[in-house]
């Protein structure tokens, strides 16, 4: 059983313990409290750095030093506090910081309210676990007989096979069924490979319909989003020892994973709204009369700066796109200012929850989206790499640890 | 017999003081003992549920944080129940039903704003001030007669 130390405040009040419980227990561990004493609590800032005006704030960060002190105490540690509390956020992001300097735990950060559910977080603590759980077949650096992974994103299905470190053929359909869809992307990865699917050695699935997929495909690894994205960055970018950041802007989600020796350390997963993922670009790309495909090279030739957009809700952001066009704006300036309104949205509540390490890794269908990656340079004021096959870096990921458990 | 609310509401002490001269302690344990004894809930450990937070909206906006919407729930009521009050500042450690230092601000602003008597200490630190302090409580809670 993987313990999970639960350093949180206002959980409890919030009426979601339950859920924080369910989830744990979902993925197979439990939620542990680090015992401290009073003078723990009382002392913390002595030891900690800081005390603040809560006291069960101060306890979660006395649970913390604990923990690093002794970090047979726990094999993961859930970071939560309230969604809004600006105390709480400041806590949780140095707990998190103090944590992950101060050893190899892996750590999850999260804000709830009284509707954060039991399956909200469940990809989040599956990635947790296996992280804690699987951090020898995490270690695999090379991709070894013929492999396949099927990504089910929420907007897209992608497939690959692998053969022998190398992606060999690659499938991509729009999600629509999703059995179906994960069908034609595989069929479509296998004959560019020139490959019969019982030829197979094993098939890993991540994305939304993983489940269901690797129930039908018969598949050996069944794995969340953020293991796998990782594991599929960090092979694609050559930067699989030392330090490395990834950031994958979905179509439903967006995910900054802060990565260790190719293991993700600490990590994030949200997208307050539609504005700040795939989507609104899809949105912008329709209204803009070009593919989506396209829309990254009009950015390009765009200057942000000189159309007003926010895109913190989609509602919002498209009619500053309407605004804005109807003003006059030139499309190619409406192209860049939607890639740095999603941008500046990632950069500004997620990449403040991971330690922003360079090499930066952007992956996923919109990396390719040529003026999301440019925004996100300029706001970093770090270089940003796109690796190949970028789009296909889940099914890259599933591949590769597959390709662990072929060989066990 | 006049009710009188205890800041903090958990502070088992003032509950006794009160409860010596008569009066009835509003502390937080007796509404938590409610949560915990109503029947068809299931969630351990004090029964706390999204509903909760929801009741909380009575005292503060929905943009405040759950976890302080969720101790309201607990804690308006007795405010509004309070016929007088005592509060105890600079407390050194509170945690759990006080663990959340805003919900405690929002408490003592509610209760002051009540317009009903209040009593307001500073936490004694020696054996003097401890008797100072328990007969300035008693003083206050024999005038509500």
């Amino acid at each position: 059983m993987i313990r999970i130390a639960q350093l949180s405040c206002g959980s409890e009040y919030s009426g979601v313990q339950g859920e924080l419980e369910k989830a744990a227990e979902m993925v197979g561990a439990e939620l542990v409290f680090p015992e401290v004493s009073l003078e723990d609590v009382r002392n913390v800032e002595e030891r900690f750095g800081i005390k603040v005006a809560s006291g069960d704030l101060n306890l979660a960060m006395a649970r913390a030093t604990r923990i690093v002190e002794n970090p047979d105490l726990a094999d993961a540690v859930f970071v939560a506090t309230c969604f809004r509390c600006a105390e709480g956020a400041i806590v949780r992001s140095e707990i998190r910081k103090y944590i992950h300097e101060n050893s190899r735990i892996p750590v999850l950060s999260y804000s709830f309210t009284e509707r954060t559910t039991a399956e909200t977080l469940l990809t989040r603590m599956e990635a947790l676990v296996t992280t804690a759980k699987f951090k020898g077949l995490l270690a695999r650096e090379r991709q070894t007989g013929l492999t396949a992974g099927i990504d089910s994103g929420s907007t897209t299905t992608k497939a690959v096979v692998m053969r022998d470190n190398e992606v060999i053929g690659t499938g991509w359909v729009p999600t629509t069924e999703v059995i179906k869809s994960a069908e034609d992307a595989y069929n479509a990865a296998l004959e560019s490979a020139g490959v019969k699917k019982e030829e197979i050695q094993g098939l890993g699935t991540t994305g939304y319909g993983r489940h269901l997929v690797g129930k039908e495909f018969g598949a050996k690894l069944i794995q969340e989003e953020i293991t796998v994205n990782s594991k599929g960055a960090v092979f694609l970018a050559d930067a699989q020892r030392g330090e490395a950041t990834v950031i994958d802007i979905g179509g439903m989600d967006n995910k900054a994973i802060s990565v260790q020796d190719g293991i993700p350390g600490t990590f994030t997963m949200g997208g307050i709204c539609a504005g700040a993922s795939g989507r609104f670009l899809e949105l912008t790309a329709r209204r803009l009369g070009v593919e989506i495909t396209e829309l990254g090279k009009l950015a390009m030739k765009g200057d942000h700066q000189k159309v007003p957009m926010n895109s913190y809700c989609i509602v919002f952001g498209t009619q500053s796109l309407v605004n804005s066009l109807s003003a006059g704006s030139r499309p190619e300036d409406v192209a860049m200012a939607a890639c740095h309104s999603v941008a500046e949205q990632v950069f500004e509540q997620q990449l403040q929850e991971v330690e922003v390490k360079e090499p930066v890794i952007m992956v996923g269908g919109t990396a390719l989206i040529e003026g999301l990656p440019r925004a996100m340079e300029q706001l970093l004021g770090l270089k940003v790499m796109v690796p190949e096959y970028a789009q296909y870096i889940g099914c890259v990921g599933a591949s590769l640890l597959v390709s662990g458990l072929v060989e066990d | 017999m006049v009710k009188v609310m205890v800041y903090p509401p958990t502070s088992m002490i003032l509950a006794d003081l009160v409860e010596r001269t008569g009066h009835e302690a509003l502390v937080v344990s007796k509404e938590v003992r409610k949560k915990v004894n109503t029947p068809g809930l299931d969630s351990p450990p004090l029964n706390m549920t999204p509903e909760d937070p929801k009741k909380g909206l009575k005292y503060a906006a929905v943009d405040v944080p759950s976890g302080v919407r969720g101790r309201m729930s607990l804690l308006g009521p007795m405010i509004e129940e309070a016929d007088a009050a005592i509060v105890i500042r600079g407390d050194d450690c509170t945690l759990g039903c006080t663990g959340c230092a805003r919900t405690n601000e929002l408490t003592r602003f509610l209760l002051k704003t009540k317009r009903i008597p209040l009593l307001e200490l500073k936490y004694p630190e020696d054996e003097f001030q401890a008797k100072q302090f328990v007969h300035k409580i008693r003083e206050f809670l024999e005038g509500l007669n």
